[in-house]
């Protein structure tokens, strides 16, 4: 302790804490604000290419043929997303409805999102609970896929699907997609953080592998399956080159490809509202999901059921 | 209501004997408590009697029944865990249920056996809680009843009140004993813990090392503990150790600090000269003003009625003393007796009691 200090008198050290008291809220004040700009900035970049496309699906085809970049809303939304959802456009480069792309868009994602989980689920389970002679090579040889991703190997995985005559099919189209490392991995890991004792407590119960699997295991994993159907959801929603390949049956064209289809090379010119219609038709059901899950999906992030 | 026969239990993990063969028969409605340090085996002769480990040899027997190559469903048994293992997704109730429901009990028996169960253990309030909404007392009530519910032929407790606080502690044991006499149910305990070990078990089995190394009531333990491991692990303060060696044909030992003590319950076998360990429990000092042994005091441990005093005799041996009364400070002295009614005798080298041949 200081001589000064002690020496000062109980009134002028009072001053001196209320002038400590008003710099530190200066500063707080100081670093919302620093804060929210950034958050503000962070916003713009990431939301106005965004806006730029739904500005230009309410405008007429000219208004963007002319090389303006409006800002503001025009007055032919409704019928350049009548013509994206009922017909793909008039253009040249007409692809098929925006409407039954959607639909084999979303049955594409949710096959392979449904499909993955339910394997991995299966695997993750083998793998972490049961104790067989191989069962680590079998780990391996899936984890290892990982890092040959689906470009690597789409040569060999078209012969195959050709081969089992599953050419312009949603099977072809899902069934490659759906075998996964990834999801497999992070169950497991998941799997190795629950307790022992439950095993053991449900084995005392009487309860069989199958059945501590499904009255367990699964209800602990919710969160996680719920936070990685999200994930793969969009990931099946945005698979470009595979679906490219497989499929040019155009009845089963998914909104990803038909969207860039839709844009034409060379000195035509592209209906660019209807384009962006059916961009913002695409973007519509990974965000849906996104906001429907979001409650599991964070806590299936953060935490896990304890 | 059943008994418990284990017969030449071995257990090893690859090259690890963690197990030495132990032999143990338990009559219906005992409660009888496995007690030793971490690492004895203490744990895997229970996960092997619930079967959640497989014998390397030897027979497990319940109600006469053999259940070595049963599942742990099968041997109609129930297990209360150290961390509980309630299902966290599941009500109280549903946690309780669980067993029964496998089991394929009826709706109506399953709901009256849980009320039953939860009136007994006082936890009919929680019944739709949770298990992360309970506190640690109450969450320990449910795996008990869980336990209860199935109405086993056999309790296994793993080390249940470990994850609890002293207080609640106490007040757990206490209930975990009635409940256990009042529905008579065989039990088998495991603790480290050694009053949790001498206030709840008809017996103790101390183990150490994967060996039994005595099974007997808590007070035959405490008063005529079978080798040095067993004597110093039961009782707190531990039981001093001094060395000595046999004199007088075998009626006194002569300790290395000086006095020669004679027995009271008659001679020890052996040559003169025999190398023993002697051993005195800190309640059994007395204050000895004239002819005491000198124990010049390091540390003073006040425990309000009595005080712990840890100090070393001339020789370098340490001592501890458990006395009542006002005491030095620590750096004084003080001289302490051995009442020689109160020694027990051990081998230096087997460290094996050695009992008066009277």
């Amino acid at each position: 302790m200081s001589a000064a200090l002690e020496g000062a008198t109980p009134a002028a050290r009072l001053q001196d804490d209320a002038r400590l008291a008003a710099a530190s809220r200066r500063r707080q004040r100081r670093e919302k604000w620093l804060t929210h700009l950034w958050l503000l900035l962070g916003v713009l970049v990431f939301a106005f290419p965004i806006w730029i496309t739904l500005v230009g699906s309410t405008h007429d085809t000219a208004t963007i043929g002319r090389g303006d970049v409006p800002l503001l809303p025009g007055s032919h939304g409704l019928e350049n997303y009548t013509a994206a959802i009922e017909t793909g456009g008039s253009g040249r480069y007409r692809s098929s409805p925006a409407a039954l792309m959607l639909w084999n868009s979303a049955l594409m994602a949710m096959c392979i999102a449904v499909g993955k989980i339910a394997i991995s689920l299966l695997s993750a389970y083998a793998v972490v609970f049961f104790s067989f002679p191989g069962r680590m090579l079998a780990f391996w040889t899936i984890f290892i896929t990982l890092m040959l991703p689906v470009e690597v190997r789409i040569i060999p995985t078209y012969q195959v699907i050709v081969a089992l005559d599953l050419f312009n099919s949603m099977a072809g189209l899902t069934i490659p997609l759906i075998a996964s490392a990834t999801a497999t991995l992070l169950f497991r890991q998941f799997f190795l953080t629950v307790p022992d004792e439950y095993v053991e407590a449900a084995k005392i119960d009487g309860a069989g592998p199958l059945r501590f699997f499904r009255d367990i295991l699964l209800p602990l994993s919710v969160t996680n399956i719920a936070a990685l159907f999200v994930i793969l959801f969009i990931y099946g929603w945005n698979q470009y080159l595979w679906p490219l390949l497989i499929v040019n049956d155009r009845s089963l064209e998914t909104i990803v490809v038909g969207l860039a289809k839709m844009i034409g090379s060379g000195d035509t010119q592209n209906e660019w509202n209807v384009i962006m219609a059916t961009a913002v038709l695409a973007l519509l059901p990974p965000v849906l999901v996104v906001l429907a899950m979001q409650r599991w999906f964070v806590k299936g992030l953060t935490e896990t059921e304890k | 209501m059943a008994t418990l026969e284990l017969s030449g239990i071995r257990k090893s993990f690859g090259a690890t004997k963690v197990l030495h063969g132990i032999d143990l028969t338990v009559p219906d409605g005992e409660m009888i408590v496995i007690v030793g340090a971490s690492g004895c085996g203490k744990s895997t002769l229970l996960r092997i009697v619930a079967g959640l480990e497989a014998p390397t040899e030897g027979t497990v027997r319940i109600g006469g029944r053999e259940v070595t190559a049963l599942e742990p469903a099968d041997r109609d048994i129930a297990m209360v865990f150290q961390n509980y293992a309630l299902y966290p997704h599941m009500t109280v109730a549903q946690n309780m249920a669980y067993g029964l429901k496998i089991r394929g009990l009826p709706k109506a028996e399953i709901a009256r056996r849980v009320g039953e169960t939860a009136e007994l253990l006082g936890i009919s309030a929680l019944l739709d809680r949770r298990p992360r909404q309970l506190s640690g007392g109450q969450r320990q009530r449910v795996a008990m009843g869980r336990a209860i519910v199935r109405e086993p032929k056999l309790f296994l407790f793993d080390e249940p009140l470990s994850n609890l606080d002293a207080k609640l502690r106490v007040q757990m044991r206490a209930e975990i004993r009635r409940l256990q006499r009042r529905l008579g149910v065989t039990s088998l305990f495991v603790t480290h813990d050694q009053t949790e070990a001498m206030t709840l078990g008809d017996r103790l089995v101390v183990m150490h090392a994967g060996h039994a190394v005595q099974v007997a009531t808590p007070m035959e333990v405490w008063a005529r503990p079978a080798d040095t491991y067993v004597a110093g692990f039961i009782g707190s303060p531990a039981m001093n150790f001094l060395e000595g060696t046999l004199t007088e044909g075998g009626r006194a030992v002569a300790l290395r600090a000086g006095p020669v003590l004679h027995f009271t319950d008659g001679p020890r076998p052996g040559p003169e000269g025999r190398r023993l360990t002697i051993g005195i429990r800190p309640e059994h000092l007395v204050r000895d003003a004239e002819t005491g042994l000198e124990l010049s005091l390091d540390l003073v441990e006040p425990l309000g009625s009595e005080t712990v005093l840890h100090g070393r005799l001339p020789g370098g041996e340490p001592l501890t003393a458990k006395l009542s009364g006002a005491v030095p400070a620590a750096g004084g002295s003080l001289r302490v007796a051995i009442p020689p009614a109160e020694l027990h005798v051990f081998d230096a080298e087997s460290g094996r009691r050695l009992d008066g041949l009277a």
